[in-house]
């Protein structure tokens, strides 16, 4: 049975009343308790340094060469906190019911409203740690608004908040590195978890320089290593996130929940050629002063700036004139796929759709702009060699963040005792739609506020427990799995390169499960996946050997990516109601809107994993709202 | 478009390496500089041999993690940009393109193109922070910040740690990394009190890594993705010249 632990109270009370009767461990004891974190984004570099300064031992594990690299680098627009700067009718609640609603009342009350008590802490901390935040000229910070909502309570750092906010957080965890409270092991990959007596006890890693396989245990171990939206291949992502920690505890045990609730991004640069490896995310914060268009006519083949403006189609500002371009992203995304689909596309292979800066550069000037968005605009101009001051840029959804994750309860424990997932590991604050500028809060939240409460909640259980060494037998056992698993990949000598399946599996996935599906779709899809991956355990090819090789980096995560790639669409296939970035075609409104079935799908889906050949079991999590009313999610 | 490649390959840290030649028939001008490379290794794998190793993640300039001396220039031909937003209709038909590691005495190589850049890491170990645990904070706007000093005190933490500063550097110095950090926290008000052990500790740090000596040719402001400034630099020796004088 799943139980969320939320705590007794009113809503707003609830995180107090957990705080206040939370366990605590004497600080002598705490030098005692090893925990391990996996991962070093927001999520994982603000738990391992918060959990350092408190007094723990604390392994620090990420695949690149730096902790400083983990793609919440990427995130470029804004992080959001209800501190009513700007006297615009914010507040914590308010905050709170934008965001289940923007969820599209998918997520927990209890959970999302913490995220938005914790949100103007977060805003203290990193100011704190220095990070440079914008500023008006009287001195004070500056916000902007984002998708989805109608204050303005995102505050930026130019286009690069995620960099600062991560390089706040990576400078803490490098502060503990030189305290020798933690210690970390980059370029080291988690291959399995290490389960004992029913907890989680340690995991087991490759050192992807030298190959060796090695144990580690702790009395608790924590998976920060972010979403899984490369499943997709072409994404917004960078090239080494991957599911391979998740899933692999979910093997363990660890129940995934939302699976399929990916989102789509409305801003991103469109796909150009075959040989494409990602598609790069332009900010949301440029809707703020971009608007979004494509001819009215089909297949038109004019210059942008040769279209008259009677005869452009300004969609979102037609469809959601209350809104307009700065719609939530699941709507903006679909919206586009709608006019992309009716032959409307613009660009080379007409997927896309136009982001056009002129009324803004008219009224405000190309100064004002430039201060907004110059990297931006650089960024653009260095892809596609194209001025977007002086013509529109082109844009397209793409593959972005993943709501769906490790199901975890109020503490972000999984079901799997002592293993904890944090940010965008989990599939906790965001429901079936996450809104702009909260993935870095909520992965900041998690790490600076949240995991320093509960899991010495549950390490004050561990002290009296026996402690395990890595001499364990189920060490020796996980560790056979891995390098079982790693020599399987180095003897198959077929003739496909991992990057091959990657590519097929993304394709496989964008028509089956991707911005619509259908029951035939994911049906198929799931035939198809099937067929890759026998494919691929009978014709992948690896060339060189155990050490550093990133081919054999990437066959693991492919494997993992094919597994979860069919839970994917048996998610999507089991819920048959549309909500949020989950759109079944079957389930809409005339004017083509999500139509949810609250009647029968209100609840959180949490997959147990039953072996390679077994289906997976679902259980459920009913949902209960007492401080919002269900209502139709409209931004008209 | 048909390109040459003499590319750089080296087993380990301890044995020699040396130049290989390869060719690609079928380069299109939109690929990224990576995507060549993808395209190169997937002809290897077809061929059996082992890959070119090269780091790269998130492949929109702003990770630091990829970086290659192309024909002798940190990240490439173009000027501020990281390998990965460096695109193939920088080049020509028929072009030979040299790729190397980013060579320092401090980032070891690993394998062919990835090297070891630990080293930025211990330097921000030694200091490159401001130390306020989860929790000690007071209220965001308790703290005032002009916009011109929170924009400078940016235009400085732009850094990504790439290593194109070092890499094009003819005394491998990390000076332009060391100081951007160290301007961006005796800028900001949050960064006063740490200020002059926090200069001492880093640049002693930079020096023990192995790190050469500025001696102002400022090729690493022309090769940084994120144009950081040398007259960080200045501030660097300025703030550790006064530091000596403030613990002396």
């Amino acid at each position: 049975m799943l139980e969320s632990k939320i705590p007794e109270g009113n809503l707003a009370d609830k995180w107090d009343n957990y705080k206040e009767h939370v366990k605590l461990v004497n600080p002598a004891n705490r030098k005692k308790l090893d925990v391990i974190v996996v991962g070093t984004g927001l999520a994982g570099a603000s738990c391992a340094a918060s959990l350092g300064e408190l007094g723990y031992n604390v392994k620090s594990f990420c695949f690149q060469d730096s902790p400083r690299r983990a793609h919440s680098v990427a995130a470029q627009g804004g992080v959001n906190a209800a501190k009513n700067y700007k006297n615009d009718g914010d507040s914590v609640f308010r905050m709170f019911s934008d965001t289940i609603k923007g969820g599209d009342f998918r997520s927990r009350e209890a959970n999302v409203y913490r995220l938005a008590e914790c949100s103007a802490n977060l805003i203290d901390q990193a100011v704190a740690q220095g990070v440079p935040f914008a500023r008006e000229y009287g001195g004070y910070l500056n916000n902007r608004s984002f998708g989805g909502v109608q204050v303005s309570r995102t505050f930026y750092a130019r286009g690069q908040t995620g960099q600062q906010l991560l390089l706040g957080a990576y400078q803490a965890l490098m502060r503990q590195v030189g305290a020798n409270k933690v210690k970390t092991y980059t370029r080291h990959e988690m291959l399995d978890l290490v389960v004992i007596d029913g907890k989680a006890k340690g995991i087991i890693t490759r050192d992807l320089v030298t190959g060796e396989i090695e144990r580690h245990a702790a009395n608790a171990v924590v998976l920060a290593s972010g979403g899984y939206g490369k499943v997709y291949y072409l994404s917004t992502l960078a090239m080494g996130c991957n599911t391979s920690a998740i899933w692999r505890a979910h093997k363990k045990g660890a129940y995934m929940s939302g699976v399929s609730w990916i989102q789509f991004h409305p801003t991103c640069l469109p796909q150009s050629g075959e040989h494409q490896s990602k598609l790069t995310l332009m900010s949301e914060s440029l809707r703020n002063d971009g608007r979004i268009w494509v001819p009215k006519k089909a297949r038109d083949e004019r210059k942008p700036n040769d279209i008259p403006e009677d005869e452009r189609d300004y969609y979102l500002e037609r469809r959601y004139p209350t809104f307009g371009n700065l719609a939530p992203r699941d709507i903006s995304s679909r919206a586009a796929k709608e006019r992309i689909d009716a032959g409307c596309g613009v660009g080379v292979m007409k997927n896309a759709v136009f982001l056009d800066f002129s009324k803004a550069i008219k009224e405000q000037g190309k100064e004002k702009i430039k201060e907004k968005y110059s990297n931006l605009f650089k960024m653009y101009d260095k892809i596609n060699a194209v001025n977007a001051y002086n013509e529109p840029m082109l844009i397209s959804p793409a593959a972005h963040f993943t709501m769906g994750g490790l199901w975890v309860d109020y503490e972000l424990m999984t079901t799997i005792p002592g293993l904890f997932a944090l940010g965008e590991a989990n599939f906790a604050d965001h429901g079936a739609n996450r809104l702009g500028a909260n993935s870095l809060l909520q992965a900041s939240v998690d790490g600076y506020f949240i995991a320093p409460y509960s899991i010495p909640n549950y390490l004050a259980g561990e002290l009296k427990a026996e402690k395990i060494t890595t001499d364990h037998p189920a060490f020796a056992e996980a560790e056979q799995v891995v390098k079982k698993q790693l020599q399987q990949f180095l003897n198959i000598n077929g003739h496909l390169s991992a990057d091959h399946f990657h590519k097929t599996l993304g394709k496989l996935l964008y028509d089956g499960c991707g911005l619509s599906r259908t029951k035939d779709s994911l049906e198929k899809a799931i035939v198809s996946i099937k067929t890759l991956r026998d494919q691929f355990y009978k014709e992948l090819k690896i060339t060189g050997d155990h050490t550093i090789n990133s081919e054999l980096e990437k066959a693991g995560r492919v494997a993992d990516y094919l597994d979860l790639g069919i839970l994917m669409c048996e998610d999507a296939l089991s819920r048959e109601e549309s909500c949020g970035a989950h759109f079944r075609e079957e389930y809409q409104t005339p004017d083509g809107e999500a139509l949810r079935n609250d009647h029968d799908y209100c609840y959180v889906s949490a997959w147990e994993w039953k072996g390679a050949d077994a289906q997976h079991e679902l259980h459920k999590e009913p949902l209960v709202f007492e401080n919002v009313s269900l209502t139709v999610r409209s931004y008209k | 478009m048909k390109i040459y490649l003499k590319i750089w390959r080296q087993d380990n840290p301890a044995s020699p390496g040396q130049m290989k030649d390869y060719q690609l028939d079928d380069v299109s001008q939109d690929m990224s500089f990576l995507e060549m490379m993808d395209l190169l290794n997937e002809s290897l794998i077809q061929k059996s041999e082992r890959v070119v190793e090269f780091d790269h993640d998130c492949r929109e300039g702003i990770c630091g993690q990829c970086g290659m001396m192309i024909n002798g220039r940190a990240h490439g031909p173009l000027t501020h940009t990281t390998t990965c937003q460096l695109h193939m209709r920088s080049f020509k038909d028929g072009d030979t393109i040299y790729i190397e590691p980013f060579r320092a005495a401090a980032f070891p190589i690993v394998r062919d193109l990835k090297v070891d850049r630990k080293a930025f890491d211990k330097i921000i170990q030694a200091g490159g922070f401001i130390s306020a645990s989860t929790g000690e904070t007071p209220e965001a706007n308790g703290i005032l910040i002009a916009h011109a000093i929170a924009e400078a005190a940016f235009d400085a933490a732009a850094c990504i740690g790439c290593g194109a500063c070092v890499a094009t550097c003819k005394n491998s110095s990390a000076d332009l990394f060391t100081s951007a950090k160290i301007t961006q926290l005796a800028l900001l008000p949050q960064g006063q009190i740490e200020r002059t052990e926090r200069v001492i500790a880093m640049v002693d740090q930079m020096d023990a890594e192995g790190f050469g000596h500025c001696s102002n040719t400022e090729a690493c402001e022309v090769e940084c993705p994120q144009e950081i400034s040398v007259l960080h630099i200045a501030r660097m020796n300025y703030e550790y010249n006064k530091a000596q004088l403030v613990q002396h």
